[in-house]
């Protein structure tokens, strides 16, 4: 039964934490659009334009990196460590 | 379905302090050392200047680059920082490529981004310190009440662990869809060859037809375009936080 729950609370909790992905999209998709509004303003600037917007892009991306690591953790590791606390 | 996703294969342990794991990590790390090592000084050999080479225009097409990387982003007084950019720069993107080969990445081993970032910890404490003195270095913990202490140790704590996750979550994320993508077209190539009658469909489910080309397409996002961006980024990062140290 312990066992049961303990793996039912991992697997939801790596479910959560995934949510953290809404937030990189969501900014993302904004810097992406800003992008093309700027590019559409002025096309000459275009690759200077594209190499920022991918640096942002991969910055921000870290806060859904660190919502899937912690999914990576409750899926791969937390579940012997607690089983083992049992 | 089945999906292999492990960590770092360890192949042998050295008996010593309780077992030290050689793991596929190390073994990848020292082999793509050596490799850019070989590369560098088979590249920059015999090197003229009048009629060159094709080998010593790709050198020099690369020097060139990041030499205007490091000088559009730290200025002419941090060039000394080149090789250490450059260093970064290379390993990083040859470790995560070696994932091409079918070997173990060693940038999905979170030790590996961990001791960079280290590295680039140690120096930017080093320049805060030089261009603040020590005193006015413990002082900005302090910055701007005494109440934020907590929270400055914590900021400063956390941009090594930052830059090393961003790297390995990146990576790792590539490697873990990518071991997904394969075992779910295996699954579907069984599927659907099962549906052929008799002997043909049962033989074909066999052979993995879906498997051969399809996931190239997304290690080309994943492996390529996420390694290069990743590398690019953790020597941003570090140009920016160093230079950005003593002011």
């Amino acid at each position: 039964m312990e066992r049961a729950i303990v793996l039912m609370g991992c697997a939801i909790g790596a479910g959560l934490a995934l949510i953290a992905g809404i937030g990189p999209g969501i900014g993302e998709g904004y810097a992406a659009g800003k992008t093309v509004e700027s590019i559409a303003r002025q096309p000459e600037m275009k690759g200077e334009l594209t190499s920022t917007m991918i640096l942002g892009i991969a910055l921000s991306e870290t806060t859904g990196i660190y919502g899937f690591v912690t999914g990576l953790l409750l899926m791969f590791v937390c579940p012997r460590m607690f089983l083992g606390m049992l | 379905m089945e999906v292999d996703i492990h960590g770092a294969p360890i192949y042998f342990e050295i008996p010593i302090f309780g077992g030290i794991p050689i793991t596929g990590t190390l073994v990848v790390t020292w082999g793509v050392m050596i490799v850019l090592t070989a590369l560098c000084a088979w590249m920059t050999h015999g090197m003229k200047v009048r009629d060159i080479s094709k080998k010593q225009a790709v050198a020099e097409k690369i020097y060139e680059m990041l030499n205007n990387l490091v000088r559009n982003n730290m200025g002419e007084k941090w060039m000394g920082y080149l090789p250490l950019v450059t260093a970064i720069f290379g390993l990083s993107v040859c470790s995560s490529l070696s994932s091409l080969l079918g070997l173990w990445a060693p940038t999905a081993d979170v030790n590996t981004e961990l001791a960079w970032a280290l590295v680039v910890f140690i120096l930017i404490t080093r320049h805060k310190i030089k261009g603040h003195g020590l005193k006015g270095y413990l002082k900005g913990y302090l910055d701007p009440i005494f109440v934020m202490a907590p929270f400055n140790v914590l900021g400063e704590i956390f941009t090594p662990i930052s830059m090393a996750f961003r790297h390995f979550g990146n990576i790792v994320s590539g490697y873990v869809i990518s071991a997904l993508i394969y075992a779910a077209l295996i699954a579907a190539n069984h599927a659907l060859f099962r549906l052929l009658p008799g002997l043909v469909g049962s033989l074909l489910a066999e052979i993995p037809i879906l498997g051969v080309g399809i996931p190239a397409v997304f290690s080309l996002y994943f492996d390529w375009f996420g390694s290069f961006i990743q590398a690019f980024i953790f020597c941003m990062l570090t140009m920016i936080f160093i230079s950005t140290a003593e002011d």
